[in-house]
């Protein structure tokens, strides 16, 4: 299947001589939830700016569904929605004409831009604020705005640049939702992000960029299993003994009733547990002390620094 | 895209120019009227009535035509310097850079916005000269042409300022410094005959001599200079003009990194 974009040895010098992407390559399935992950000027803008024109590539080459931008931007563009980070709307205009106005500048006739928009506002819980200038919404809402912006024109390929940015936890669930839906109905997704939870929590593969160079390009599920430790925190029903050891285990005392328990490669929760509960010792609840993703970012950006 | 895209895309641009100056009339539509009347009020009537003929007219009807076409000319301008700075300054001229629409369709979305502004311009001026003096068109074929070619001509102009300006204090220094000198001294108040040689040669090199001329041929049938000179400079400038806004956008200069 062709992929749903494809980029091949792309770098950027900007005109003060910073060179922000130094050959990057990869690829992306169609159907699939990527994640671009990095430190702040590793290169995922820029490499976004690059694929909706905003930014002139140096050298490389992109395909989008096998379109080559060199060849026919108009036909690639087609494909892609994009979600900005920042907001990049007139703040005097209502949602609806911002909306309806961007299916304009694809083509789409005025019934069926606004059949489009009332669709996408609607979708995102916008409807009843469509009529209202846009520097009037929360900073949620007008994030859903462009999110609404950038579908209207059914987009195979969906690119949000840090979309959690400024959204509040009840707001980001909800759009999580939103963008599972799209894309199990079949729209790509790639997204940058901050949030390593969410990237965890939507993205089926992940590339991590740094100083303008791929550090890793894997599936999720391998980049995870590549994590050697993970350090529990468990919440005690009883109150715990001064000293209390786990053969194996590295175990740290936090208070009276929490235990901190590093769990290495190739151990088993079940040991924690029953060597717990032969010391009469029952777990109310569980969690890890960092992201594990979190861990393995750090881990990944400063190996390559 | 094809061409019924492309149309729907220019159409959507305009469509939104339009709107938004509408929206906020008071602050496009309203000062030029006032503008326009006290031009009508102190330059024709107060001292007008004691300069006499100016080229076989009234002076109010010889600068009535000069202050329609200086009216067309700044509202063209502004238009669409200030709609095109204020989307490269909200980045929401982003929404058109992402989009497929050509550039082409792009710079004539924008720039017929500025005209339609400058033609409403032109039209609520026209009636309050009316007020003060009676208006017989010479010819009113030259008279929208030249409406139309001097309003694209400066729209182009509002576009190429606005695509290099970097502030706000950028898209009024050339209306102020260079644009309304080249309206003062492209004779609207007096006629070219008035100047010596030389200064009249060195206004030569000013293209609102030569829309001004234009226009006041095809509202009272004389001119300073010949209509062909005249029609041919318009299209001179206006040519260099599209050419210039057309290599800005296909260069993306100061739009994309």
């Amino acid at each position: 299947m062709i992929p749903a974009l494809e980029i091949e040895n792309l770098s950027k010098v900007y005109d003060n001589d910073f060179e922000a992407l130094k050959g990057i390559s990869l690829s992306v399935e169609q159907g699939d939830f990527f994640a671009l992950l990095g430190p702040n000027g590793a290169g995922k803008s820029t490499t976004i700016g690059i694929i909706c024109s905003l930014v002139a590539k140096s050298a490389g080459k992109i395909s989008v569904f096998g379109i080559d931008i060199d060849e026919d931007f108009p036909a690639a563009k087609r494909h892609i929605g994009i979600v900005p980070q920042e907001f990049n709307f007139n703040q005097f205009e209502k949602g609806l004409d911002i909306v309806i106005n961007q299916a304009g500048y694809y083509g789409l006739a005025p019934g069926l831009a606004r059949e489009r928009a009332e669709k996408y506002l609607r979708e995102l819980g916008l409807w009843e604020q469509r009529d209202i200038p846009a520097r009037m919404l929360s900073g949620g809402m007008k994030r859903r705005l462009m999110i609404a912006r950038s579908l209207v024109h059914e987009p195979q390929l969906l690119i949000l640049d840090e979309p959690s940015a400024g959204v509040d936890i009840e707001m980001r669930r909800s759009m999580w939702d939103f963008l599972r839906r799209i894309n199990a109905q079949g729209t790509t997704i790639i997204l940058t992000t901050h949030y390593l939870e969410e990237a965890e929590a939507l993205c089926r593969h992940i590339a991590i960029i740094n100083h303008g160079k791929i550090v890793e390009n894997t599936s999720m599920k391998e980049l995870l299993r590549q994590l050697d430790r993970e350090v529990f925190i468990l919440d005690c029903l009883e109150e715990l003994p001064e000293v209390i050891t786990i053969d194996g285990f590295l175990i740290r005392r936090v208070d009276d009733h929490t235990l901190e328990v590093e769990v290495q490669k190739g151990q088993h929760l079940n040991q924690i547990f029953n060597a717990l509960d032969v010391a009469g010792i029952h777990i109310s609840s569980m969690r890890n002390r960092a992201n594990r993703l979190e861990e393995m970012f750090v881990n990944l950006v400063e190996g390559a620094a | 895209m094809n061409v019924q895209e492309q149309y729907v895309a220019f159409m959507t641009i305009v469509r939104k120019e339009i709107k938004r100056y509408l929206r906020i009339w008071t602050q496009t539509l309203l000062p030029s009227a006032i503008t326009m009347s006290l031009y009508f009020v102190i330059f024709g009537t107060l001292i007008g009535s004691r300069i006499g003929e100016m080229g076989g007219f009234s002076y109010m009807e010889f600068v009535v035509p000069g202050l329609i076409m200086m009216a067309i000319v700044t509202n063209s301008y502004s238009n669409v310097v200030s709609s095109f700075f204020g989307a490269k300054f909200s980045g929401s001229v982003e929404e058109l850079l992402v989009s497929p629409v050509s550039n082409v369709v792009i710079l004539m979305g924008y720039v017929v916005g500025g005209v339609s502004r400058g033609l409403l311009v032109a039209v609520v001026v026209t009636l309050v000269s009316l007020f003060f003096t009676d208006l017989t068109i010479h010819s009113y074929f030259i008279v929208v042409v030249v409406v139309l070619m001097t309003s694209t001509l400066f729209a182009l102009a509002g576009f190429i300022n606005a695509v290099y300006a970097n502030s706000f204090d950028d898209i009024s220094i050339i209306p102020t410094f260079v644009l309304t000198p080249l309206i003062y001294l492209g004779g609207v108040f007096y006629s070219m005959d008035l100047l010596p040689e030389f200064w009249a040669n060195v206004s030569k090199l000013n293209p609102l001599v030569y829309v001004v001329n234009a226009f006041r041929y095809g509202v009272l049938g004389v001119s300073d200079v010949s209509l062909p000179i005249a029609f041919g400079m318009i299209v001179i400038f206006t040519t260099l003009a599209f050419g210039y806004s057309m290599h800005l956008l296909n260069s993306g200069k100061r739009l994309r990194q």
